[in-house]
């Protein structure tokens, strides 16, 4: 047989990188032996519910637990004084702030946990919650972020009174937070003042709820004999919550293991530490038997971690051709009553400064002030890779507005203002170093595969028959793989990530990981990694996430960071192993290691066609025939500190046409390139990419948590909260180019959050587009008909002929 | 999600159903539970007696009666959808049950419940009302039969008497030179209406002889535009007219403002799917 | 409360259970009968994760009382497959990609396989609405599309 055939046939039966290869994962799930928390039950198990506040403000006057406690099957009922002696009732956030675990003397916000029932079986827990008597003193509330700094605004924070030096600067209110700051003011203020050009877009980030399938929860396990804690519980970053579950608790991470089972659908629900966790650990540390918590829907999509909420300003200064000068960015963040948001310790904006986007910017200034207001806690959520969503929003309709005032088209703009390909690696005036990319290439690809000077041309003539057609282009950056560990850490844990590798003496694999799949396919594209580098079939490699007893450290999977971090760990310990078997085959095949050279899945001797040993035959003889000096054994660990954030980057275009007697947009077409460098399965990464620009279109099209002036929150049922059917769903057309990301092992960047973060700007310029024509320059989402038609109605173009 | 604790029993037959609501106080009959039970999960409705009367025979079925089509109140949505008789006889029915709710929620959801729920969101008053149906009714004192028109009272307030039960859906088959039209504006599968229309029209040449225009969620309960129909009814029905038609139902609508849109939206669309019903009810009365 | 006595065909063995009047179907299937593979998603009958086959017809298990499953024939999704091996829809969906996460899962396939049998030729269009009942939000719907597509030509050739 040819080589070259011969060679492909063993690349095929590795099913290695670039294979579509079908995931090892669907055999359990397809036959309904998935193991979610909700599915496990232990001897003696109790269940745990929340009594929550129907206020958004209010005091606590008095609590009675006499009814509750004598419900038969009730076994306890906790409050914060019940929690006070342990020194639990408030806990840590990841953001530098305290939260309530229980509320203490006063609520915060609409459905906060005041106080929890430990029962029998959830019908018990759900009849015994309503039977907890609660009093309360109503206070003033405040929903407008905009107000809260306001001279006698309701001061929500009683325990921060008098400390005005916040987790990340000086807080110059009650309710303020911080303050936080990017890029150089004087330089751009400057250039604003002298520009001839410049635009200024008030915009609003709502919002919204990352709502998975399954809601939170989770089965905490106290042994009292070994003085051993199990947690089971959905989340997205097991080894954080064993390390703040210690520090909480005083118990020794050797004698925690936390289990993140199946979880379904994390999109960065699932990071942070929930109140429903920390009770079900204290109630079964004190009862000495495991219980359950698992919350409802409404609780899930009214109190766990909400995203955006972003009031945001964005300014550019320009010449008169459309070159950017300067970029200013104002932002107004409403945080809810605690600031509970997700983001690597440093940045409490996240990654906001990612915001001069694709575009060669010389100078800008980023601002952020942070506030509370009564509203459930969170920010970073939702596939937004730490604030990306509302950085590439900023700028993408910010470019738009510009765009549309100098009168030129808006791939053009784009076009005059990319970074350019010689131009990478790219410091931006933010300081970040975007790795790889070549953006003009990938906008010609999607403006001649969607034919754009005809869908131009198109639109001109529906305009003039008074139709609506929009064309809507998003070009985005990503900033995905937190992160470099000096700057990027959670609670003081550097965001590195690690594999750990071991390959059996009859070849097949075991690898563990320190991050956790939650649909993203990890169990089949680690796999894949590893045969790659090994010449070991992907079917013969098993991959276990999640359970910290014998994951290595890892933290997490969210801001798709496990292909750039974990990813990189796997192949360098991959490699580890593939440098110890060539000194194995070496020796094996009795020449020296330099007269080797790696072919597939074998090492060949240069020049001496018959003499190899494939890695299988290796690892036999790594357990029984090392050369002298060598231990036995073929493993590795890598934990791998990143050099670098990866920067995918996607040209995303929509069409759609706006039906002016109800508002309904109906989206014609989708077009959404990719590149996200090496791609590991592709099967895989379209399905994300189907995933990300659902999400994406829900966001833009419908999706809202409007608070009235009471700060209730309205529509938190699947009734109002929009979810789109197969029904709703557009049509997705897929394309990518490859740019490999140099400083990777694999030139691997993320992928799974680019079609939430490029396309929700995408959507909002095409409906903004349908309008542009009538000098409209911006529409604050949810682009849903009742708010499309507003705008049509305003203009009069719903009056009949 | 965990509903509180009721009584359950099953009925076998009308006579029994009523026999059990007058022996329980407060007991309510379930039917598909499709709006009854998401209420009682979420602790709104907490009904000590639940009577469960999916098991009653004479309750189901579709015949045609000679130029009456009757339906059992316990008929799913999906068997309507399903029913020859219904897609030769009256096929705005089967267009409307097929924008109800979703597949799993019309294998249970019946049209009686529907009828009697009492939401102003459910769907089938205001197609009763476009069809001019009428109820048969079944109570302690008999059977009494009651025209749609003037059933729908207010939001969970009908006409329907206590211990009583709906029991059949009677419809005039559709004859040539009849046309209906159904629209429905929705947020998404699965809701209630922005606003919907149902919409039937009998022609006489050019002329219109009669014309129902009916509107589900802009008002308390079903209603029907009658100051519309006036308009259209013994005319030529052209655009000119359609528009002074959709300005009656603006003025018609009393819809509650809510997620799904203010006032002025809501009137709008009803507008809107009134126009396009009536459209599409000449269109196919035209032939 | 008094417990019933509720006795059914699920997935073609006969079981039986005793519950409460209140209790909902999807909790005695998951929790007394052990069977886990259905899911629950929300409260408000939406999400479709819960559906189960009941005499013949894709219901919520979320919106049905277990006591009124008495008599019947149930199948999950634990009864899909069988001694031959995996079921055609089941099949497909690794096929075709059409699951992540898994949690809605169950409920896609119950519904599909029924679905297929009630249309075994669907047009996209008919798919997307016959399956409207269940929600995803990790795919996007449109591989699960494809699966059910490459299921009916499966079946059909069977």
């Amino acid at each position: 047989m040819d080589n070259t055939a011969d060679m492909q046939e063993r690349e095929d039966a590795i099913k290695g990188i670039g294979c579509s290869r079908k995931r090892k994962e669907d055999a359990r799930f397809v036959q309904g032996t998935g193991r979610y928390v909700d599915d496990l039950k232990f001897p003696g198990m109790l269940f745990a519910d929340m009594v929550r506040s129907p206020y958004a403000h209010a005091r606590i006057k008095s609590i009675n637990k006499e009814k509750a406690l004598a419900l038969p099957g009730v076994h306890a009922v906790l409050t914060a004084d019940d929690l006070k002696p342990l020194n639990l009732h408030w806990m840590p956030t990841l953001a530098g702030d305290v939260q309530a675990v229980l509320a203490d003397e006063k609520v915060h916000f609409q459905y906060q946990e005041v106080a929890v029932v430990i029962a029998d079986d959830r019908y018990i827990a759900a009849d015994a919650i309503e039977l907890v008597e609660v009093e309360y003193e109503e206070l003033d509330v405040l929903v407008d972020p905009h107000k809260a700094m306001a001279d006698g605004a309701p001061v929500l924070r009683e325990d921060l009174v008098g400390k005005m030096d916040g987790a990340h600067s000086k807080r110059v209110h009650d309710n303020h937070i911080f303050n936080w700051q990017a890029g150089e003011k004087e330089a751009t203020d400057r250039v604003f003042e002298q520009a001839e050009i410049t635009v200024k877009q008030d915009m609003y980030y709502p919002r919204v709820h990352p709502c998975p399938m399954e809601t939170c929860g989770c089965v905490a396990s106290f042994d009292k004999i070994n003085e051993h804690l199990t947690v089971h519980l959905t989340s997205q970053a097991p080894h954080v919550v064993r390390t703040v579950v210690s520090m909480l608790s005083g118990i020794p991470e050797s004698k925690i293991r936390i289990v993140s089972p199946d979880i379904g659908g994390g999109f960065g629900n699932k990071v942070g530490i929930y109140p429903g966790y920390v009770v079900s650990i204290v109630a079964s540390i004190v009862l000495g038997v495991p219980v359950k918590w698992v919350e409802d829907r409404m609780e899930n999509i009214s109190t766990t971690a909400f995203a955006r909420d972003y009031h945001m300003t964005g300014e550019l200064a320009a010449d008169s051709e459309g070159r950017i000068k300067a970029l200013r960015v104002n932002v107004l963040a409403d945080h809810g009553a605690f600031d509970a948001c997700a983001d690597p310790s440093k940045f409490p904006a996240g990654l906001m400064h990612i915001c001069t986007g694709s575009y060669d910017v010389p100078v800008a200034h980023l601002n952020v002030d942070g506030v509370y207001t009564n509203k459930a806690p969170g920010g970073v959520a939702y596939r937004c890779s730490f604030r990306v969503t509302e950085a590439v929003y900023v700028i993408e309709r910010t470019i738009d507005v510009l765009a549309q005032k100098l009168g030129i088209d808006k791939a053009e703009i784009r076009r005059r203002n990319f970074v350019k390909v010689e131009q990478f690696p790219y410091k931006t005036c933010m300081g970040w170093e975007l790795d790889s990319g070549d953006y003009h290439t990938a906008l010609e690809k999607v403006l001649t595969a969607v034919d754009y000077d005809a869908l131009r041309k198109e639109q001109e003539e529906k305009r003039a028959q008074g139709e609506l057609m929009g064309i809507g282009l998003c070009t985005f950056t990503e900033i995905v793989g937190a992160g470099p560990s000096r700057n990027c850490d959670i609670l003081g844990v550097g965001m590195f990530d690690s594999a750990e590798i071991r390959v059996h003496p009859t070849g097949s694999v075991m690898a563990r990981m320190g991050t956790i799949t939650q649909g993203q396919g990890h169990q089949t594209t680690y796999a894949q990694i590893i045969a790659s580098e090994l010449g070991i079939s992907s079917d013969e490699i098993s991959i276990e996430e999640g359970d910290t007893d014998t994951a290595p450290y890892g933290l997490g999977t969210y801001g798709s960071r496990s292909t750039p971090v974990g990813g990189a760990a796997t192949a360098v310990a991959a490699r580890k192993i593939r440098a110890k078997a060539q000194k194995i085959a070496a020796h094996l095949l009795e020449v020296s290691e330099n007269d080797l050279e790696w072919e597939v899945d074998r090492f060949k001797v240069k020049g001496v066609p018959g003499q190899e040993k494939t890695m299988k035959e290796v690892a036999w003889a790594a357990y029984n025939n090392v050369p002298e000096g060598m231990e036995p054994g073929l493993e590795a660990v890598d934990y791998y500190d990143p050099p670098n954030f990866t920067y995918p980057f996607g040209i995303y275009l929509c069409v759609l046409d706006i039906d002016k007697a109800t508002g309904e947009a109906d989206v014609r077409r989708f077009y959404a390139l990719d590149d996200c460098g090496t791609r590991i399965n592709p099967m895989i990464i379209e399905g994300q990419i189907h995933g990300g620009l659902t999400e994406g279109y829900a966001v833009a099209m419908g999706q809202e948590m409007p608070f009235d002036e009471q700060g209730n929150l309205m529509g938190n049922t699947l009734m109002d909260y929009f979810v789109p059917t197969f029904v709703e769903t557009p049509h997705w057309e897929t394309d990518y180019t490859v740019t490999p990301s140099p400083h990777h092992p694999l030139g691997a960047k993320g992928v799974a959050e680019s079609p939430h973060v490029g396309s929700i700007p995408c959507f909002t310029s095409a409906v903004v587009d349908a309008f542009a024509h009538l000098d409209v320059t911006h529409m604050d989402m949810p682009h849903s008909a009742y708010r499309v038609w507003q705008q049509v109605h305003e203009l009069g173009l719903d009056k009949s002929a | 999600m965990i509903p509180p604790e009721f009584e359950y029993s099953k009925a076998t037959s009308i006579q029994d159903a009523i026999a059990q609501l007058g022996a329980n106080e407060d007991a309510k009959l379930l039917a598909g539970g499709h709006s009854l039970l998401p209420m009682m999960k979420l602790r709104f409705a907490e009904p000590p007696h639940l009577i469960d009367i999916n098991g009653i025979e004479e309750l189901k079925g579709i015949r045609l009666d000679g130029d009456t089509i009757c339906i059992g109140a316990m008929t799913t949505e999906n068997e309507l959808i399903e029913s020859q008789i219904l897609q030769q006889h009256c096929p705005l029915l089967v267009e409307a049950a097929r924008l109800v709710a979703d597949p799993q929620v019309r294998n249970r959801g019946t049209i009686g419940g529907d009828v009697v729920h009492g939401d102003p969101g459910n769907d089938h008053p205001a197609v009763m009302l476009a069809l001019d149906a009428t109820l048969v009714l079944q109570g302690p004192d008999g059977e009494r039969q009651q025209s749609a028109n003037g059933f729908f009272l207010g939001t969970y307030w009908n006409d329907l008497q206590e211990h009583e039960i709906l029991v059949e859906l009677r419809i005039p088959v559709i004859k040539p030179g009849v046309g209906h039209g159904y629209s429905k504006l929705k947020r998404k599968t699965g809701d209630y209406a922005v606003a919907g229309s149902p919409v039937v029209v009998e022609l006489d040449g050019d002329v219109c002889s009669d014309i129902r225009i009916a509107l589900t969620n802009v008002a308390p309960m079903a209603i029907r535009v009658e100051a519309a129909e006036s308009l259209l009814r013994g005319k030529v029905i052209d655009d000119a007219l359609i528009e002074q038609a959709a300005a009656e139902v603006i003025k018609a609508c009393d819809p509650a403002e809510d997620l799904r849109g203010d006032v002025l939206y809501k009137s709008h669309m009803a507008a809107e799917m009134a126009r396009r019903s009536i459209r599409a009810a000449l269109q196919q009365a035209r032939g | 409360m008094a417990k019933q006595h509720v006795s059914f065909n699920l997935n073609g063995k006969k079981v039986d259970a005793l519950v409460e009047p209140r209790d909902l179907l999807v909790h005695t299937i998951r929790e007394t009968l052990n069977l886990t593979g259905t899911h629950i998603g929300c409260e408000s009958s939406h999400c479709g994760a819960c559906t189960v086959d009941l005499d013949g017809k894709s219901v919520k298990s979320c919106t049905v009382l277990a006591v009124q499953a008495e008599g019947s024939e149930l199948k999950t999704v634990e009864g899909l497959a069988d001694a031959d091996g995996l079921h055609a829809v089941q099949q497909a969906f690794i096929q075709e990609h059409g699951l992540q996460c898994g949690f809605c899962t169950p409920g896609m396939l119950i519904r599909a396989y029924r679905f297929l049998q009630e249309n075994p030729n669907p047009t996209e269009e008919e798919i997307r609405w016959g399956m409207s009942g269940n929600l995803c939000r990790c795919t996007g719907y449109q591989n699960i599309v494809k699966a059910v597509q490459t299921a009916a030509q499966t079946l059909q050739q069977a």
